[in-house]
């Protein structure tokens, strides 16, 4: 699974870094992007998948 | 005393200061939006008040047709004095603004708010509910929104704005008059008023002396070169007390109101607390507090409704986040809601800038009630009283305790 964030998009609500610390970063004004390349280790698919759904402003995009 | 004239028709002459709607928004929305959507009133203006989630974010992301130059929920009626159009030329950026102004003093602000700085007001929260909790009376009763909600967010702002804690009640007081009694002209003046003249003795002070806080800092930052000008400097301050305040005290006396009528949740929050930071977000989206303003900046038609330039429509993030096409069993609060895109921070650009200040205030403040006081309920024959309009949250919650 790999997954990003668009930075055009996202809002700084900052779900996905609350949901999946492992995986998102977030920067002082509120950016967030996908720690590493994007590759999401199988053992977080599961809550990276709910980071997707519970960002409201639909900024989570699974890429491949 | 009701403030308004009593509400027959909720489409065509709503009124958000209607005790009813204050007291209970939910089944007029959730009817509203099996028949008409968008409501209309030309109470105080024209008004739309969406109740789809679909809408509300579609209008919220829509910046070109509406516009934040008035985001009150009650208008203002009337011209701005020239007093305050010399003072406030710019009103309370970023909320009141549009971009370009928008985009670079919300960049100022949100260093202050980001998760890692937050972290840093995370024990001075957890003391100041300590203390309340202790202040309570003996006797196993206290007013959770007025004893408790409404004495910690105040003080948390205070000291990220480096303004002495021991004013929180007249802040409490100044923000009051400004959100609570909007509908009340001298009240909302005498609040703004208060704000402004106290700010402005602040920020002289600070010009001779800067101190590390959000002012200080404030006014010695330079953008393209030039010192930020102090009028903004001025709206930034005035508007962190306003919009961090009655709205995150709101959260917390509304989540203490639901943990006070339900206990099974209670219990389930002591027997599963894994599930705290779901629950903190389910407790937000079903008791958002905060519904912001428009303008129509030129006529236009949204799902047909004629909207006309002038015309004002309420961002009704609340409705929205009970919106049964967005959210599962919507009117069902379910403490570890897996799928919660809520938007009660807002949609879009103007995201609430101190939303990770105020998530953190909430989860300490109803950790360490829990803590110290797991088991609780309304006291019989006591009455809650609720606030409404741009920020709705008990006033009075009168609650008894073993
Ligand atoms: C539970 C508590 C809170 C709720 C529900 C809330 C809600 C909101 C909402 C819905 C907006 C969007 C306004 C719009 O679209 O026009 C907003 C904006 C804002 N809020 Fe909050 N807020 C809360 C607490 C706070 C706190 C603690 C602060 C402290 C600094 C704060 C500061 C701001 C600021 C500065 C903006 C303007 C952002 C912009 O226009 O770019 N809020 N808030
Ligand atoms: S939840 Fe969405 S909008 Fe919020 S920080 Fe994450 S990606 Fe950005």
């Amino acid at each position: 699974m790999n997954i990003r964030v668009d930075p055009d998009k996202c809002q700084g609500h900052a779900r996905c870094y609350g949901l999946l610390p492992e995986l998102f970063d977030i920067d002082d004004y509120g950016l967030s992007t996908v720690i590493g390349d994007g590759t999401v280790p199988p053992e977080l698919e599961e809550r990276a998948r709910l980071a997707i759904a519970n960002c409201p402003e639909y900024a989570i995009d699974e890429t491949s | 005393m009701p403030r308004t004239a009593p509400v027959t028709r909720w489409d065509t002459d709503f009124d958000v200061l209607d005790p009813e709607y204050i007291s209970n928004p939910f089944e007029i929305w959730d009817e509203l939006r099996q028949g008409c959507p968008i409501a209309h009133t030309d109470r105080r203006g024209s008004n739309w008040l969406p109740t789809r989630y679909a809408d509300v974010t579609a209008i919220a992301h829509d910046i070109e047709h509406f516009s934040s130059l008035e985001v009150g929920v009650i208008p203002f009626d009337g011209e701005p004095t020239e007093e305050q159009d010399r003072v406030l030329p710019y009103g309370l950026p970023p909320i009141s603004a549009d971009p370009p102004l928008h985009t670079w003093t919300r960049r100022l602000l949100l260093p202050w708010f980001s998760h890692r700085r937050v972290e840093g007001y995370e024990e001075l929260t957890r003391e100041l509910c300590r203390s309340a909790i202790a202040g309570f009376d003996a006797g196993g009763r206290a007013d959770a929104a007025e004893e408790y909600a409404q004495q910690i967010p105040v003080r948390v702002i205070a000291q990220v704005l480096g303004v002495p804690i021991e004013l929180a009640d007249t802040f409490t007081g100044w923000v009051r008059d400004v959100l609570e009694f909007a509908d009340d002209e001298e009240r909302r003046f005498r609040g703004m008023e208060g704000l402004i003249k106290y700010f402005l003795v602040e920020l002289e002070e600070r010009k001779k002396n800067p101190g590390t806080d959000l002012l200080s800092e404030l006014l010695h930052t330079e953008v393209d070169g030039a010192l930020v000008e102090e009028s903004l400097v001025l709206g930034v301050a005035a508007l962190v007390l306003i919009a961090g305040i009655d709205t995150t005290w709101s959260a917390i006396g509304s989540s203490l109101w639901h943990l006070a009528t339900h206990p099974e949740d209670r219990k389930r929050l002591a027997e599963e607390p894994e599930i705290w930071p779901l629950a903190i977000e389910e407790l937000l989206r079903a008791y958002s507090p905060v519904t912001m303003g428009r303008l129509v900046t030129s006529d236009v038609e949204f799902a047909g409704c004629p909207m006309k330039e002038g015309d004002h429509v309420l961002l009704n993030f609340p409705a929205a986040n009970r919106d049964p096409e967005t959210f599962e069993d919507a009117e069902e609060v379910i403490l570890d809601r897996a799928h919660n895109r809520h938007v009660a921070f807002g949609s879009g650009i103007h995201r609430c800038a101190g939303s990770n200040l105020a998530r953190m205030e909430l989860r300490v403040a109803l950790e360490e009630w829990m803590k110290a006081i797991p088991e609780f309920r309304i006291a019989e024959g006591e009455e809650v009283t609720w606030a409404g309009g741009q920020v709705r949250g008990p006033r009075r919650l009168p609650v008894v305790f073993p």
